[in-house]
């Protein structure tokens, strides 16, 4: 029988499409509709790990559950300091365990958030963020700014559902009623697609929304003619831009946290939106990559206080990030064991901190296979959120929405791996 | 050198161990006049090399680079050349590392042997 | 369970601190059981505490959480065999809100302000919010929505999409935020009274708080409407409050209740025509109180040191960013709301906030009813609610608002009534302001007494009422009443000696309220089409999930019965 399934959530990037339709065939995904290829590529699956693993010798051994389970166990329970990273691509509800889990051993629970808006939280913690849900922005921004990010490529519906290209109340012409602007080092796919590029060296973004703010201030006669190699008269002309708009909307990627300045870039980015308030209505998100990265944030905030890096060692939630943030903590070798869950820090962390990781016990928690499989010790295969079970995700604008299960798993859920983890920590607990 | 997501990588990271996801991030892009220059179109590689690491990767153009940039997808190749340093504030420096450019003909390492030579 | 001996003070059921013993079978409280005892000989006893204002569950208080690592490292506490860690002094974590709350003999607490549209969040944090019972109020002032049925004068479709509302936020009630000017902000503009229209839909905020009055009896909700008024937090509000008050008299309330309440009225009544000429109106506000009988409030006291403010009233939360070099952080809702968070600091060296504190005290102590006020701190925008036993202490004597007055500011005797106030509240009067009162604003049935049938909910103080003077011994009180001798939630003890000894999970409360069909199928075929060409989000996955609300308590409402309305 054909299973038509309506309004299906993509948990793919931190655009969180909630108008996806997937036809379901026997328990199978057939086709998938709506979605961008991000999206369909993941929905429609492909090779997962067959069944729960145990290295012997310095290979990877078929075994059951339980016993996958018990070694997990084990591993974490000897652990002086375990680390329990990634959450971004799994259910507030999996990351729910995963606290209690670490509160239970004295384990530091970081997101991978410390390599993508990191710096973001800490900027907001200087300034504040003043921002919104997308639909304000579809129903009234006359002016997007796209400041080093990539929509075309990271986020592929962006534009149409929610930004550049979106009709709503205010803005019923769509992209033909608004401006948009690309700020980037490189002319990337969104970059070719807007009104206005301005195309900055690397590393001085700092330099340029300093600019900006002095001209948004009325301080422009004080700068130079050339800032970081951009002229003061194009500035003046962006600056006018943004303080002529009804509604402006910046967004800002990885361009922003991964260069150089850092959290500093940002804090300096939400104080120019701050500052342009002064003259218009204008606010800023940050383009947030996977799907739940955002809700990680939030469950750990309500739990412990803070979004991310939250060491437990201490019994109480201890928090510094560029101390207990995962890349520090293995480039110090400060972290004895590590869960992975729904990541691969193989390939999105520095060698270094690979290096680190691949010396220690790994307990991977993932419905797929990846590089961190390679040096994984305890691997255990994964039901996929949003597809094979239910949960809570947060899209980047903080809205959270209800993933639905679509088709019945061969795997147990990444709640019922991380109780299973957790009753077996509890009971060699009880026989020490 | 920046690195970054593309599509390709994207619509291949939740399947890392496929040819499509590891062409992809295994692969730098520079800009047509770097690339000119390099002379480098029969299909040499590029070794890379920074101060914390170096990776052979193939090599492509991307008109929308400036010169001396290098872009690479995010993964483990443009990680090789990424040091642990976050200033204090939990992020690694992934974008604005300084790396030499040379041409090779050492070939693109495998996933396995890339991540063992980490180990 | 028996709890024997104790100084019973039970308003609602004329007992004004009598010795009698409580009886508990099966989370109630009954005329006769067995079972553990209590001894509770010459102690304070009461109902549970119930907060009907308070912000402790949602996006804003996450973003409070995000802002302040630094708050979050005060109050830090680790994890013991009971409780899980506790951070945080103005926006603590989810476990320290209810845990203190227990600490304090509080049982009930009501979220006072989420957006339907972000009510998911609000839930996924009231989950988890251990021991007390708990609900959240629904925003609507600002909602697209709302205002086209009062532009359009429809008010059958607007109770429906009230009704419809409340069941997709599992809200409780029907709360405005400065209505209209939500919308307004949405341009980065605002409404300046009541009578001033919202650009781009033709109603004014007078029109939208009536309309929702009338909508709210409509559909008998156990609570009333419950108002922050617009230029809340600006000198000269009081007029703007006593204005919108006098909207609002007419209307007949659909049960044993106001018509309104006003939230955190500290804020609203306020006189001069700027900060330099600053000065207290609670005088006028309470004669207002005093001589009618349609209207509640709730303190919204300061306290001094840091706050948190977050409120939906968005261009509010600007102003306090510009005028206290503070960060700021604002989130606009689509279709909906606006809102905003400032970090905060009262000092008592500050002439604006030595006013605004002896307002929030001229206000219990003017108004003669107390069953027309509940002491709130409008946590955490006051101040957090830990400090209710101060507030509790300085209504109750005379002597120590005078010590405390001796280090404010000195216009704090110029600008207020204050200094010349004598008036000290005794136990029944505190019991009413902190129980009972607000049980039955927010129409509460089961909660806020000790009659048969209640729920047992009791909180058991180290005070013994008939040795102590309140007047002069208020140190003993304040102490007295920050750790619970005893908690009782549901009938079980989860603090004992002011410690957490059990973390059950409370209730939630929301209201489904039934309406006519034919004017839901209208209002839904608007509102798809509002799904289709405006929200960010599809309608099938709007609606808050069962999922979110693991122990539910609905309350039924509905449109009147025909022949009532005839």
């Amino acid at each position: 029988m054909i299973l038509q399934i309506e309004d299906v959530l993509c948990t793919f990037c931190g655009c969180l499409c909630d108008d996806i339709r997937v036809e379901v065939d026997g328990g199978r995904i057939e086709k998938v509709r709506g979605a961008c290829r991000l999206g369909s590529s993941k929905i429609m699956g492909h090779n997962r790990i067959k069944s729960p693993m145990i290295r012997v010798n310095g290979s990877l051994k078929e075994t059951s559950y339980d016993e996958a389970y018990r070694k997990a166990a084990e591993i974490l329970v000897s652990a002086k300091h375990p680390l329990l990273y990634g959450w971004a691509s799994t259910t507030c509800e999996a990351l729910k365990k995963g606290i209690l889990l670490a509160e239970e051993i004295g384990g530091v629970v970081d997101t991978t958030t410390s390599v993508c808006h990191g710096p973001s939280i800490i900027g907001i913690e200087e300034k504040g963020l003043v921002g919104t849900t997308l639909g304000q922005i579809k129903n009234r921004a006359d002016l997007i700014v796209f400041w080093g990010c990539n929509p075309s490529e990271a986020h592929p519906r962006h534009t149409l559902r929610y930004s550049s290209n979106a009709c709503g109340r205010f803005t019923p012409d769509g992209r033909k009623g608004r401006k948009v602007l690309v700020i980037d080092v490189r002319e990337t796919r969104t970059a070719r697609n807007a009104d206005r590029f301005l195309r900055i060296q690397p590393g001085t973004d700092y330099e340029i929304i300093s600019a900006l703010r002095m001209i948004v201030g009325g301080k422009a006669e004080s700068l130079p003619e050339d800032i970081a190699g951009v002229s003061r008269k194009e500035l003046i002309e962006i600056a006018e831009m943004m303080k002529g708009a009804k509604f402006g909307a910046i967004f800002f990627g990885l361009g922003l946290t991964q260069s150089r300045g850092r959290y500093k870039n940002v804090d300096n980015a939400l104080s120019l939106v701050s500052e342009l308030n002064s003259h218009t209505k204008f606010v800023i998100m940050a383009m947030r990559g996977h799907y739940n990265v955002t809700g990680a944030n939030q469950v750990l905030t309500w739990s412990s206080g803070y979004p991310m890096a939250v060491d437990y060692a201490r019994g109480a939630p201890y928090y510094n990030p560029g101390e207990t943030s995962c890349c520090d903590l293995l480039s110090r070798r400060d972290v004895d064991a590590a869960l992975i869950i729904a990541s691969d820090p193989a390939s999105n962390l520095p060698r270094g901190c690979v290096e680190a990781l691949a010396e220690m016990p790994v307990i991977q928690i993932d419905p797929f296979e990846n590089p961190t499989t390679l040096f994984a010790d305890v691997v255990i295969p994964s039901a996929i959120a949003g597809i094979e079970a239910e949960g809570t995700a947060y899209r980047m604008d903080g809205l959270s929405l209800r993933l639905r299960k679509l088709v019945d798993a061969e795997y147990p859920s990444d709640v019922e791996i991380l109780q299973a983890i957790l009753d077996n920590v509890r009971r060699l607990r009880d026989d020490n | 050198m920046i690195s970054g997501r593309t599509l390709a990588q994207g619509a291949g990271c939740e399947d890392k161990m496929s040819p499509l996801y590891i062409n992809e991030v295994s692969c730098c892009y520079l800009s047509e006049e770097d690339y000119r220059a390099l002379g480098i179109s029969d299909g040499k590689n590029l070794l890379l090399t920074s101060p914390h690491g170096s990776a052979v990767l193939r090599a492509g153009v991307d008109k929308g680079l400036p010169q001396g940039m290098v872009f690479i997808p995010m993964g483990p190749w443009a990680n090789m050349l990424i040091g642990t340093d976050t200033n204090g504030c939990g992020m690694p420096g992934f974008k604005g590392v300084e790396v030499e450019v040379t041409p090779t003909d050492e070939k693109v390492l495998d996933i396995r042997e890339l991540i063992s030579r980490g180990r | 369970m028996i709890i024997k001996g104790g100084i019973v003070y039970d308003p609602a059921n004329g007992i004004f601190g009598e010795e009698m013993d409580i009886c508990i079978e099966n989370g109630r409280i009954v005329e006769d059981a067995g079972g553990e005892v209590i001894d509770a000989s010459g102690l304070l006893v009461m109902p549970g505490g119930v907060d009907a204002h308070s912000h402790i569950a949602g996006p804003k208080m996450n973003t409070g959480r995000i802002m302040r690592p630094d708050d979050s490292r005060i109050g830090t506490e680790p994890r013991t065999r009971v409780c899980r860690p506790s951070t945080g002094y103005t926006v603590p974590n989810c476990y320290a809100i209810g845990y203190r709350y227990a600490r304090l003999g509080y049982t009930t607490a009501f979220e006072a302000a989420t957006p339907i549209i972000e009510a998911r969040h609000t839930h996924e944090e009231l989950e988890e919010i251990p021991i007390i019972d708990k609900g959240a109020l629904t925003l609507f002032g600002s909602n697209w929505t709302v205002m086209e049925c009062v532009r359009d004068n429809d008010l059958g479709k607007l109770a429906a999409y009230v009704a419809w509302g409340l069941r997709a936020a599992r809200g409780y009630g029907i709360k405005i935020v400065n209505p209209g000017g939500g919308e307004a902000w949405g341009f980065g503009s605002n409404v300046k009274g009541v009578h001033d229209p919202v650009p781009h839909f033709d109603v004014t905020p007078a029109q939208i708080i009536r309309a929702l009055a009338e909508v709210n009896e409509r559909l008998r909700l156990p609570h009333s409407i419950h108002l922050h008024f617009n230029n809340l937090g600006r000198p000269g509000n009081y007029t703007t409050a006593i204005e919108t008050l006098e909207l609002l008299k007419d209307i007949k309330p659909s049960r044993m209740r106001q018509v309104v309440h006003v939230a955190h009225m500290q804020f609203s009544a306020y006189g001069g025509t700027g900060w330099k000429d600053f000065e207290s109106k609670a005088s006028a506000i309470a004669d207002y109180f005093n001589q009618t009988n349609h209207a509640t409030m709730d303190l919204g006291q300061i306290i001094f040191g840091p706050a948190t403010t977050m409120t939906a009233d968005a261009p509010l939360e600007y102003a306090n960013a510009r005028i206290g070099h503070q960060k700021w952080s604002n989130h606009d809702i689509e279709l909906e709301e606006s809102s905003g968070v400032v970090p905060w600091v009262y000092m008592r060296k500050m002439p604006v906030n030595a006013v605004q504190w002896a307002i929030g005290l001229e206000l219990a102590l003017l108004t003669n009813d107390p069953w027309k006020v509940v002491m709130t701190t409008d946590h955490p925008n006051g101040g957090p609610f830990v400090n209710y036993p101060e507030i509790i202490a300085l209504l109750m004597s005379r002597e120590k608002r005078e010590e405390e007055m001796k280090t404010l500011h000195e216009v704090v005797r110029s600008r207020s009534t204050l200094p010349s106030i004598e008036r000290e509240l005794d136990w029944s009067e505190i019991v009413i302001m902190t129980r009972a009162a607000p049980a039955r604003i927010l129409g509460l049935e089961d909660k806020g007494h000790l009659g048969t049938g209640a729920d047992a909910d009791v909180s058991i103080y180290n005070i013994k009422p008939d040795e102590i003077d309140p007047s002069k011994d208020h140190a003993k009180v304040k102490v007295g009443m920050s750790r619970a001798k005893y908690t009782i939630k549901g009938g079980a003890v989860v603090v004992r000696d002011g410690e957490i000894v059990a973390a059950p999970q409370g209730r939630t409360y929301w209201v489904d309220a039934a309406v006519p069909e034919s004017d839901m199928d209208r209002m839904l075929l608007d509102l798809k089409e509002k799904f289709e060409r405006y929200y960010s989000i599809r309608m099938s996955n709007y609606m808050v999930q069962d999922a979110y609300i693991s122990n539910p308590f609905v309350v039924r409402a509905g449109v009147q019965p025909l022949r009532e309305v005839i």
